[in-house]
């Protein structure tokens, strides 16, 4: 197919700067018609920068832009649409106090005489979509409360109601369960067969080599390779990447577990999670595997204090500790990395030193005040530790990229010097370069003597990184895996409760 | 989901949606309970007397409403309007003879001129509009002071054209209502039906996304403060036909007031929800409370305490509702889900 025809969309040498920072040096992509081509580069690697100026959010400083092999100029988001081009971002973009059907039709709303907008005939055409989509979204009802699968639906018939010719996926699976991410691939296939060109970008391979006909790799703001998904191997694609090798990704170090940081005796929260016990020792990285849904967070947010429990206790060093209260958990040597690093995590309007510093304000203080220079001195020390990618330390943490932000909140907490860590989903939507440097900074954290309790839906890191697997099925523990019995299918098996390997 | 249940939160989602019949309910409830006491506040007169009273600050509601669902809020339509009703006046005394629809012009002008300028200063400058129609509150009402200072605009100045409007019924509704009403009913519906408008709701429900959606945000948040200034101004003519008199404190005070209306009429402060019809109900309540604590003998200190409760219960009913909604949602999407 690559070979058929003239590219729908062509660009060549595509440069963008930002002042002094070049997010684009060479970006290079060809999309056909009707292929599903997988967009891949570590997060700075000049993806997002290339799918701004495809959709016309960014201008190019330099580069041959070209739409059906002619050059194609866009003053702003509007032309790029107007040329057929749609994005379907990660974060959601639809209007909350809208209906599904304005959402779909906002500024083409269908018109009745004296260009009034006529709902009828409006919802009665996004229906219509939504059937060939095999989708069943109520055109009428407000767009709030909408899943992100659905919302993701409405993004979609959105775009093809402009009959959009090249859609851009931006992660959009990283929200969905197994279920949606497979009504997604079934929607990307009829889109294909209705001649649209897709830009698939993930981070998740498998769901690449599952989908797409051909990837485009690209690292540094540079055109790495073009290559059919035949021809290419999991391997291959990461060492493009990162230019190193996978086996790099996990980096786990063998330490002698020390005493019990963390015991969890009989742990019950009616309907959540029923009679959860377990230890964690000190050096140790104790994962809590699971499908999404069987408790794992909650047992977590349980221990540090956010949720209540019912039953049972914790404790902390052999002392019981009182639940119900997060500040007390943290006064107590436990750090919480929650999944939602950008709701949960971080403020995200405030400077990278106060981000770093907020967990260590009880050491940090002089008196009634805040000792800055101290506070400067903390934040600078452990960017450099984590490695953090950052121009000043007094930018807004959200100039950063994610992988950057979740170095930020680990900084925050490692600052704090906690007994106990947990970390829930580390790695979540973050590039498979800055990947491996989290789980370099976990296996650190236990080198040092903490305890690392780690949530995570991602197998490979599982078994790549815990000493003992714990696998919670509907709120119970289902097995604990010592690290040398530990494989995918026994972990599913016990996920599942297929054969309980106890 | 028992059926009990699933009855309530259908209810809910309709309150939800169809505020303004909520706020209706209160009036009548509101109106009902102070006539038990006192008949006559459920007459023809008093009800003529609530909704003149209610007139200006419904018609700034209709502005306020357009501005606060592009997620901003214009603090600087009390001063507006009294500048505009002092110019008016002021050019009747030194003009008379001067025709009305001149003067009605002149008015909105000084409206549309005030509004321009905040939304100039809000769209290209991308200052906060809370701080610039601030700022827009005490520069208009300096201005005032400047031109007006002593200066007491007298009815004999006025004439009885314009007066008329301000105490002569239409089908027993008094005429200084029945304008707002009218804009009411064309703002309302206008806000449904057009595009551009639609867009209002869509930029103050998420600004970036109204952005990426390549929506006009500037020339929308632009215009939406024109349109409140012109409400502004047109009701600066309304107060002098009223009143008759205008001094340098014309209309002191209204912005908070206005704002208060829309809340209360469940548009939502932080933008993208809530309706003109709404707004207007929200001005007509805070209205006929004001009249029923004078009508039961309360001390009328007790009215800014009720209108801030009432704030609060709004807000609190509104949350409440838009829980119960996204918990409807979630059941039947579970239950869709098998």
């Amino acid at each position: 197919m690559s070979d058929q025809g003239m590219p729908v969309l062509s660009m060549r040498g595509m440069v963008k700067t930002f002042g002094s920072v070049v997010a684009l040096s060479d970006g290079t992509i060809d999309l056909y018609a009707g292929e599903a081509h997988a967009f891949l580069g570590e997060n700075g690697a000049g993806k997002s920068t290339m799918v701004k100026i495809m959709s016309g959010v960014h201008q190019p400083d330099a580069g041959q832009f070209m739409l059906d092999g002619h050059p194609a100029h866009f003053g702003g988001p509007h032309d790029s649409q107007a040329a057929g081009i749609a994005v379907i971002y990660q974060e959601p973009t639809l209007f909350d106090d809208l209906t599904v059907a304005e959402n779909i039709f906002l500024g083409r709303q269908p018109l009745s005489r004296g260009r009034r907008i006529n709902r009828r005939e409006m919802n009665r055409r996004v229906r219509e979509i939504f059937s060939q989509l095999g989708v069943d979204i109520e055109p009428s009802r407000l767009a709030r409360g909408l899943s992100v699968a659905d919302q993701q639906m409405v993004e979609i018939a959105k775009s093809l109601s402009r009959e959009a010719r090249i859609m851009v996926m931006d992660e959009p699976t990283a929200a969905l369960s197994r279920s949606e991410v497979e009504r997604l691939f079934a929607v990307v296939n009829t889109l294909r067969q209705r001649g649209v060109a897709v830009l698939f970008i993930s981070h998740r391979l498998e769901e690449v080599f599952e989908l797409c006909q051909r990837v485009t790799i690209m690292r540094d703001g540079a055109f790495v390779t073009t290559k059919p998904i035949e021809e290419t191997s999991v391997d291959e694609i990461v060492r493009s990447m990162v230019g190193r090798d996978l086996s790099a990704l996990y980096p786990k170090s063998e330490y002698e577990p020390g005493r019990e940081v963390l015991t969890v005796e009989r742990l019950t929260r009616e309907g959540v999670f029923t009679d959860v016990s377990f230890t964690v020792r000190a050096g140790e990285i104790v994962a809590l595997a699971g499908l999404v849904g069987s408790g794992r967070s909650e047992i977590a947010r349980a221990i540090f204090g956010i949720d209540r429990y019912d039953a049972g206790r914790v404790l902390l060093n052999g002392q019981p500790l009182k639940g119900g209260s997060p500040t007390r958990a943290m006064e107590a040597g436990i750090a919480f990395v929650p999944e939602d690093r950008r709701q949960q995590g971080l403020v995200m309007d405030s400077a990278i030193d106060h981000n770093v510093a907020l967990a260590s304000m009880k050491r940090l203080r002089r008196g009634l005040f805040l000792h800055r220079a101290a506070e400067s001195r903390l934040a600078r020390d452990w960017a450099t530790k984590v490695q953090l990618k950052f121009s000043r330390l007094s930018d807004a943490v959200n100039t950063l990229s994610g992988g950057n932000q979740q170095k930020v909140v680990l900084a925050k907490w490692l600052a704090s010097d906690p007994h106990l860590i947990i970390v829930d989903e580390p790695t979540r939507g973050i590039d498979v370069g800055t990947k491996s440097e989290v789980h370099r900074m976990i296996d650190e954290l236990a080198g040092r003597g903490m305890g690392v309790l780690m949530i995570s839906s991602e197998m490979p890191e599982v078994l790549g990184m815990a000493d003992r697997i714990l696998v919670i099925r509907e709120g119970r523990l289902s097995a604990e895996l010592p690290r040398a019995q530990a494989d995918e299918t026994a972990i599913m098996r016990a996920a599942t409760g297929q054969g309980v390997a106890r | 989901m028992s059926r009990a249940n699933s009855t309530s939160s259908r209810v809910a989602e309709f309150l939800f949606r169809f505020r303004e019949v909520a706020i209706l309910g209160v009036i009548i409830v509101v109106v009902g309970l102070t006539a038990l006491k006192t008949p006559a506040f459920a007459g023809l007169s008093s009800i003529q007397q609530i909704l003149t009273n209610a007139a200006l600050f419904i018609l700034l509601a209709i502005g306020e409403t357009v501005v606060i669902v592009t997620r901003n809020v214009d603090l600087s339509v009390g001063s507006t309007l009294g500048l505009s009703a002092f110019v008016v006046g002021d050019l009747y005394t030194h003009h008379p003879g001067t025709n009305m629809v001149l003067a009605f012009a002149v008015g909105i002008g000084v409206g549309v001129l005030c509004g321009a300028l905040i939304g100039v200063v809000v769209t290209l400058a991308k200052v906060p509009s809370l701080v610039v129609s601030l700022a827009g509150l005490y520069v208009y009402r300096g201005v005032l002071n400047i031109i007006g200072i002593g200066v007491q605009i007298e009815p004999t100045s006025i004439p009885m054209s314009l007066q008329k409007i301000g105490f002569l019924n239409v089908l027993d509704l008094p005429w200084i209502f029945v304008i707002p009403f009218v804009l009411v009913i064309v703002a309302h519906y206008a806000l449904r039906a057009f595009r551009a408008n639609r867009e209002l709701y869509a930029i103050g429900s998420n600004p970036t996304a109204a952005e990426l959606a390549g929506i006009p945000v500037a020339k929308r948040v632009f215009w939406a403060f024109v349109v409140s200034g012109a409400m502004a101004g047109l009701g600066g003519v309304l107060f002098v036909a009223e009143f008759a008199t205008v001094n340098a404190t014309a209309g002191t005070g209204y912005e908070l007031l206005v704002v208060a209306s829309c809340v209360i009429g469940g548009v939502a402060i932080f933008g993208g929800a809530g309706t003109v019809l709404g707004a207007a109900f929200g001005a007509i309540l805070l209205q006929v409370i004001n009249q029923s604590l004078v009508v039961i003998n309360v001390s009328p200190f007790w009215d800014q305490a009720l209108a801030g409760a009432l704030i609060l219960v709004t807000i609190a009913v509104d949350r409440l509702l838009t829980l119960r909604v996204a918990r409807a949602v979630r059941l039947k999407e579970e239950a869709s889900h098998g």
